[in-house]
């Protein structure tokens, strides 16, 4: 770092207190999610680190990892031998895995096409209750969840909707509309709708302009919402304790229940998988940023 | 010019087909809007279908009352006319309660099965919650008012009770011989009650229905809602302090190193929440990542020392096992975890917001004799307050209704009324205080939803 030659000691040192201080910050935030990952290597049945799990000593000055192994995530899979201790080998893991994507496609899919409907109507300045319309749709993300649950509960179990999986699906489509109207509206936003009065001008149906024209341009708003909407979906345990029958896993609601009572460290290896699925998304996501403002011509910031 | 022919033609303007332009734009206009509309319709109706009517029929399980009154409308005739509230009811009143009870228990559902049994044992829960002890003295009398004499000969055998009640029921079960409990059924005789948003905030009816507060020792919500109110403020002040200086630093920082560090801040926002949960457990608790490091980092000394003045002195300075900071599940937990959880909804649109201030402002501000400190206290700070406002007003909202993170690290102190909401829903079944609590808590948040899309509007919501 190079001050210019007129600073004072004083703002150097407040220059790196500032530093400091925002670094320690970043470090709270990742922090917890870097602690999981070695943890989750681990061959003990706690959920702390244990001292054999010391790689390095500075005693003998060598490395040693026996304290270390994929004990849990084969257990996560399901493959488990028969002496393999204290836990219970389960299938529920991978019961969950597969439940969780299933519904979370589907919500992702159903959000998507409900949320850009939406958000294309709202585009529309004249509409009347444009404002409260999409008050409306952004409430979901809004309204605590516990009280979406609580609701749904009696609703769906009127409508012999609960312990379904269309019901799960329903319930993971409402969560996921506000994050599809909101990225789907802020890429409309940029939008030059000349551009579709010049397709027309051309000749093309509306039908087809749209798909040829707004649609491309769209679609990375549309993406970025379904993502919310599949990592919202597949991250979601209120609306399933209260909606999903009692054998209906999910990922989320076997590590709930993992964290409630038979604490093991496998859900530290199903953790260390979700961190490293949210660290793909969340590339995907930088990556269809920087299309779309190539597409639109806008240089970064 | 065209211009002038346009002001000075007097016949309207027409467009090619003869229609006047004024006709044809606002039939242009009013295609666009029923386009628009058919493109809402159906994420609307599916939103108000799914969404918007499960919670209004929640919300309207707050103030019903009506089951009661259907069990035991004679009962409540009665009610109307007991003129002394202070002495024993006559025994008309008492005879409604068992005439009551016989007419329930022949009730039929659509399929002809008899829920009369379901249906008194339901309004004994429910006059349980206006004065305890009601559940098990409807339960006992229903036994005895349905007893039959077996003995008699006739087709359909008479009761083995008979009129005068009075005297037989207060034999059978001195408690309907105490006031309270038939001054209680004031508080259920409308179809429609106050009574469990009272119960929500420990209030309740006196015999007269008047609004009075609970008893000490039944008081337990008041204490949750301010914890709830606090642990939100706190949060979110929290995140403010830490959020601010962050989101200055990644505005001001070059595009390359900041879109780096803004990986630090959206990873959690992208990770499971429960994943999180699980990683702080591993942090805060008794045995975690924290305390160890505190024990092994901390500089130890113990041992006699001798001081001036004090003479030896027996000094502990060490951080050792005893000294083990609890910090989960409790209150500290709460705020530990909710802070890092929301701290990204606070970066973002501080951010954001930071970002569109123009740097030459402070420059110029400096130019003009500010001090740096002077220049970003009245120049900087001023034009990054909505980005304030809109991440206070997000992580308090999220805040106030958060569930997931008290319940599972919260322990006794740390769970917040989203708990209790849960509790009342799945384990003591009193659907109707649950439904008064979320509701309260609804009219918090939608508020708080409405301030915000007026002072921020909804348009400027964006997501990483």
């Amino acid at each position: 770092m190079k001050f210019p030659s007129y600073t004072t000691p004083r703002e150097k040192l407040w220059h790196y207190t500032y530093r400091i201080f925002c670094g320690l910050v970043l470090f709270f935030l990742v922090a917890p999610l870097i602690v999981v990952i070695p943890l989750s290597f681990n061959n003990s049945v706690f959920l702390q680190f244990a001292p054999e799990m010391k790689f390095f000593s500075f005693e003998t000055w060598s490395f040693n990892f026996d304290g270390y192994g994929t004990r849990w995530y084969k257990e996560l899979f399901g493959i488990c031998s028969a002496n393999s201790g204290t836990t219970v080998c389960t299938d529920r893991w991978m019961i969950g895995f597969k439940n969780s994507a299933i519904i979370a496609i589907f919500a992702t899919f159903f959000a998507s096409v409900l949320g850009t409907l939406a958000a294309l109507g709202l585009s529309n300045r004249h509409m009347p209750f444009n404002r409260l319309i999409m008050a409306l749709m952004i409430s979901p993300m809004i309204v605590p969840l516990i009280i979406t649950a609580a609701g749904m509960f009696f609703f769906f179990a009127k409508v012999n909707l609960v312990a379904t999986l269309p019901g799960l699906i329903i319930a993971h489509t409402i969560l996921g509309i506000p994050f599809v109207v909101i990225t789907v509206t802020a890429s409309l936003s940029g939008f030059d709708n000349n551009l579709l009065r010049a397709a027309s001008s051309l000749g093309g149906t509306p039908l087809r302009n749209f798909f040829k024209v707004q649609a491309p341009l769209i679609a990375p708003g549309v993406i970025a919402g379904g993502l919310f909407a599949f990592i919202t979906s597949f991250d979601e345990v209120v609306i399933v304790l209260f909606v999903g029958g009692p054998d209906q896993y999910t990922l989320p609601r076997q590590m709930w229940s993992g964290i409630r009572n038979e604490i093991s460290p496998t859900i530290l290896a199903a953790a260390t998988i979700l961190v490293i699925f949210s660290i793909v998304l969340l590339s995907t996501l930088e990556m269809l940023r920087r299309r779309s403002e190539k597409i639109r011509g806008i240089t970064p910031h | 010019m065209s211009d002038t022919s346009i002001t000075n033609s007097q016949e309207p303007l027409l467009t090619n087909d003869g229609v006047p332009l004024k006709e044809s734009l606002r039939k242009s206009l009013r295609r666009t809007k029923i386009r628009s509309f058919l493109l809402i319709l159906a994420p609307l109706s599916f939103l108000l279908f799914m969404f918007v009517t499960p919670i209004g029929s929640l919300l309207s399980r707050s103030i019903d009352d009506i089951q009661i009154n259907n069990v035991f409308p004679q009962t409540f005739a009665q009610y109307e006319q007991w003129e002394d509230k202070s002495q024993l009811p006559s025994e008309e009143m008492f005879a409604a309660v068992i005439n009551d009870i016989r007419v329930t228990i022949k009730i039929k559902d659509s399929e002809g099965n008899l829920i009369g049994k379901n249906l008194l044992g339901r309004s004994g829960t429910r006059m349980t919650y206006e004065y305890s002890g009601w559940k098990s003295l409807i339960s006992k009398t229903v036994k005895e008012a349905l007893k039959v004499d077996k003995k008699s000969k006739e087709d359909v055998k008479p009761f083995k009770w008979e009129a005068p009640y009075k005297e037989k029921m207060i034999k059978r079960d001195k408690r309907w011989a105490k006031v309270e409990f038939w001054q209680s059924l004031g508080a259920m005789k409308d179809p429609y009650t106050m009574g469990y948003y009272l119960n929500a905030v420990d209030l309740k009816y006196d015999a007269n229905k008047n609004i009075v507060q609970k008893e000490e020792y039944l008081k337990i919500y008041n204490t949750i809602w301010v914890r709830t109110l606090k642990v939100s403020l706190m949060v979110t002040l929290f995140c403010l302090l830490l959020a601010y200086p962050v989101a200055y630093l990644l505005a001001t920082l070059p595009m390359r190193t900041s879109n780096l560090l803004m990986i630090c801040v959206l990873m959690p926002f992208w990770t499971s929440l429960l994943v999180r949960i699980v990683a702080w457990m591993i942090m805060l608790q008794q045995n975690g990542v924290v305390n160890d490091t505190l024990i092994n980092i901390l500089p130890c000394f113990e041992g006699m020392v001798n001081l001036p003045f004090f003479g030896a002195t027996n000094i502990d300075l060490c951080f050792s096992d005893e000294d083990r900071i609890p910090m989960m599940y409790n209150f500290t937990g709460t705020i530990i975890v909710m802070t890092q959880v929301l701290l990204p909804f606070m970066i973002l649109p501080i951010y954001s917001v930071m970002k569109g201030i123009p740097p030459s402002y402070m420059k110029a501000a400096q130019n003009l004799g500010a001090t740096p400190t002077w220049a970003f206290i009245r120049v900087y700070m001023p034009q990054s307050v909505p980005g304030i406002g809109a991440g206070c007003i997000l992580v308090f909202i999220v805040a106030i209704g958060y569930y997931i993170t008290p319940e599972l690290v919260g322990g006794k102190d740390g769970i917040m009324i989203g708990n209790f909401v849960a509790r009342e829903m799945q384990r003591t079944l009193n659907w109707g205080l649950a439904a008064a609590m979320g509701a309260i808590l609804l009219a918090a948040v939608l508020i708080l939803y409405w301030a915000y899309d007026r002072l921020i509007g909804l348009d400027n919501l964006k997501m990483g």
